[in-house]
């Protein structure tokens, strides 16, 4: 375990439940706090708090937030969704900053803390489109569209675990806590890769591709991304580089022992094939004879034999096909808490070799002896 | 920046590789602070610096490249060719001087290049070594080379974007590799965190695969429990409707959403048609999913005689959620980005001036920065040779003699 002595109370709603799950994993003690009663059935619930342990409160019981007030005194750090629950004014961050010294506080919001529109209320549909990410994602002219499973919270929860552990570092060497201040939008906007850099940098402006993969080419070229096959959709592009090169080679090669027809694959050269320099008329000629081919493949053939052959490319997976993976299977990737046949995705990291167990299931309460406050601890 | 050290301002990091998962992470933490070296060669630059547009004035070359430049702000670069005998040990040299090495290879190149773990940490006891690459570093694919822009389809992601009845579609850029990275930060962190306080070194596997996992950690959870298969649903929500984009007079879109009762009461009341809250087709959340599609043409009748930022507005206004969907020039504009800071402009010896991305997280009494733009090719070698790692003018002479780097 990397966090062996890192003590943590979540009282995050979802926007921030994966910082804790993610802290958890590396092996913080992270005790979610829920109002008694609350619902803790969904997936969405269950997959971002299994590992934590948690401590049921009544916003009403005095008793009982002596109790937080406790915990969060001997805590490291204190992960909050400011806003979002009865609990919220007892778990304002600047009250928190101001009344723990060493505490780590983590604020995470929809827009951020402070700015013009940080009082706005935003779900994952809108962080997504504020984040830019549903601007690139559609149909050429269509409706912007979301990934069907929500986001926005991991890319918050995550970068929320990494600014945590910044500020813990620090707090470890000053001894002074900090208040990580986390917006979601922002998160998303990070994800968007060299997009932007388009706009600055040439005043071209990416937008929705449906299928494809645009700005590979100065030459305005868009490259299939899916392509339609025997039971399903591959992601296959045609690459430059190295990599790409072999993979093109690779291709055409597999395409031949098929008896495939090659049409002007059979020319190239691929050592010297340039995609950033190819037109559209180039890329359509190149495209059309691997459509073909590919239309007979099935997706776990062309994952076996992309592996074997040492080609970019991946088939499109449903979470059936994921859950079958031999690949995860054998790093034990899906794992269940001990006495428990509920599976999850294990912890995210191997560690020295071996990858952590989960701790704790969902919902699972905490026994808590009073908390144990370290030495040179908060406040 | 803060007249306060910023929060790694004493954390020495070393990459090796090249495109997006290692170095994004090596971005993150420099923007804290931490003094990070990314490792290049002349003769095998990475990847980004000459494979991707875009390049200033759509004109390729190693250091004008915004692909390269997104992944590399604040840092350092040197060359070191890796296929020398000499190169070897100035990485050895490095690999002392540093805290932590995050590797980006495939899986067994560091070792074959005399440059795993376990050779670096008998030279550095308290070294942590983060690897990173498609499946990790063991099971049946973990040789498997990938890009993250395709690894996203294998994680489920691009299955589940686009319409129900259309194709998948594609997630911008390496999606999957900033799942990892960010993870990956957290994870070297931890690390260094657990080797201060024990001077325990440690190796980290992590798999952009799994990585890209735990974002669909509630689907995987939910076939595993009941059987149920995720599928791509467009904008659609199992509980709230109306959820989607509607066009504006502007031609932008806006996205708003509607989560109980009241908010939908005070939809309508704004569009102007208080009644359809008696309406049978619309009267409860089952209604108006049945007739999601007549309720969605009288949204996008209203918001079509609307600028995105005024819909957005009045729907805020009355407690619902909305935003414009913000395009990437939009993002430059965007109020709230700008609040923050997001982009910050550096000047690049040949971009010039280019605005480079801030993380979505900061630290309030230790505020991260972009400390620089990337750097140009090798540009950092004698700073980072004599004055980090502290060769002596002869060693350095002898590494740069022998071909080393120039």
């Amino acid at each position: 375990m990397l966090l062996p002595d890192v003590l943590i109370v979540d009282a995050t709603d979802r926007l921030g439940w994966l910082a804790g799950r993610l802290l958890a994993d590396l092996g913080a003690e992270v005790i979610k706090i829920e109002a008694r009663g609350s619902d803790r059935s969904s997936s969405q619930w269950r997959a971002c708090n299994v590992n934590k342990r948690v401590l049921e409160l009544d916003p009403e019981g005095a008793a009982e937030h002596q109790r937080l007030d406790e915990l969060i005194h001997a805590a490291d750090i204190c992960l909050l969704t400011p806003g979002s629950s009865a609990l919220s004014p007892r778990l304002d961050p600047a009250v928190l900053r101001k009344d723990y010294p060493r505490l780590v506080v983590v604020g995470i919001t929809p827009f951020g803390r402070e700015g013009p529109r940080s009082h706005w209320k935003g779900t994952d549909l809108e962080i997504m489109a504020a984040g830019g990410a549903m601007a690139l994602a559609g149909e050429p002219g269509g409706m912007p569209v979301r990934v069907s499973e929500p986001q926005s919270y991991g890319w918050a929860g995550a970068q929320a675990a990494a600014g945590a552990l910044i500020a813990l570092y620090r707090r470890d060497a000053t001894g002074k806590g900090d208040l990580v201040e986390v917006s979601g939008q922002a998160c998303v906007v990070t994800a968007l890769s060299h997009a932007p850099a388009f706009v600055d940098l040439n005043g071209i402006e990416p937008t929705r591709a449906g299928a494809f993969i645009t700005g590979r080419s100065i030459k305005g070229a868009r490259y299939r991304v899916f392509w339609p096959c025997r039971d399903g959709y591959i992601n296959f592009i045609f690459y430059g580089g190295v990599a790409g090169r072999r993979t093109n080679a690779q291709l055409v090669a597999w395409m031949r022992e098929r008896g495939a027809e090659l049409g002007v694959l059979a020319d190239i050269d691929w050592k010297s094939w340039d995609p950033t320099k190819a037109d559209q008329a180039e890329v359509d000629a190149i495209e059309a004879p691997v459509a073909r081919f590919l239309s007979g493949i099935s997706k776990r053939e062309f994952l076996i034999e992309g592996h074997r052959r040492e080609m970019l490319g991946y088939p499109v997976s449903t979470v059936a096909d994921i859950a079958s993976d031999p690949q995860l299977e054998v790093r034990g990737f899906f794992q269940s808490v001990a006495g428990s046949r509920e599976r999850f995705c294990g912890s995210f990291a191997v560690i020295d070799g071996e990858r952590p167990a989960l701790r704790h299931a969902p919902g699972e309460p905490g026994a808590f002896a009073p908390p144990r406050r370290r030495a040179g601890g908060p406040g | 920046m803060s007249a306060v050290p910023q929060a790694l301002a004493d954390l020495k990091v070393l990459e090796f590789g090249g495109y997006a998962a290692g170095p994004h992470i090596g971005k993150v933490l420099a923007n804290y602070g931490a003094r990070t070296i990314h490792v290049e060669s002349r003769e095998r630059p990475d990847g980004f610096r000459i494979q991707y547009p875009p390049f200033k004035d759509n004109r390729p070359g190693y250091n004008r490249s915004g692909c390269f430049a997104f992944f590399n702000d604040s840092k350092y670069s040197v060359t070191v060719d890796l296929k020398k005998r000499e190169g070897i040990a100035l990485a050895h040299r490095m690999a002392q001087w540093c805290d932590l090495i995050i590797e980006n290879m495939r899986a067994g190149v560091m070792e074959r290049l005399g440059l795993g773990f376990a050779t670096l940490a008998e030279l550095n006891p308290r070294l942590i070594m983060l690897s990173t690459c498609n499946m990790g570093q063991t099971g049946p694919r973990a040789d498997q080379p990938g890009f993250g822009s395709q690894l996203s389809a294998l994680a489920g992601l691009c299955g589940l974007t686009g319409m129900p009845d259309g194709p998948p579609m594609l997630l911008y850029g390496p999606y999957i590799d900033y799942i990892a990275s960010i993870f990956g930060a957290s994870a070297a962190m931890a690390a260094v965190i657990r080797s201060r306080r024990s001077g325990k070194g440690a190796l980290i596997d992590l798999s952009q695969y799994e990585s890209g996992l735990m974002f669909m950690g509630a689907a995987l959870h939910d076939f595993f429990a009941t059987g149920h298969l995720a599928e791509r649903c467009g904008n659609d929500d199992p509980d709230a409707v109306p959820h989607g984009a509607h066009q504006c007079s502007d031609g932008e879109w806006v996205a708003l959403s509607c989560w109980s009762e009241e908010e939908f009461g005070a939809l309508v009341q704004l569009i102007g048609h208080p009644e359809l809250v008696r309406d049978p087709r619309f009267a409860t959340a089952a209604s108006r999913r049945s007739n999601a599609n007549a309720l969605d043409a009288l949204v996008s009748a209203w918001t079509a005689g609307r600028s995105a930022e005024a819909v957005a507005e009045s729907l805020q206004v009355v407690g619902l959620a909305a935003y414009p969907v913000v395009t990437m020039a939009g993002l430059f504009r965007d109020p709230q980005l700008f609040a923050r800071g997001q982009f910050r402009v550096r000047r690049h010896p040949e971009m010039g001036d280019h605005a480079y991305c801030f993380p979505g997280f900061d630290l309030t009494e230790a505020p991260g920065d972009i400390i620089g733009p990337a750097p140009c090719v090798g540009a950092d070698n004698a700073f980072v040779f004599r004055d980090l790692i502290g060769l002596s003018e002869d060693e350095y002479e002898a590494y740069r003699q022998s071909g080393v780097f120039d």
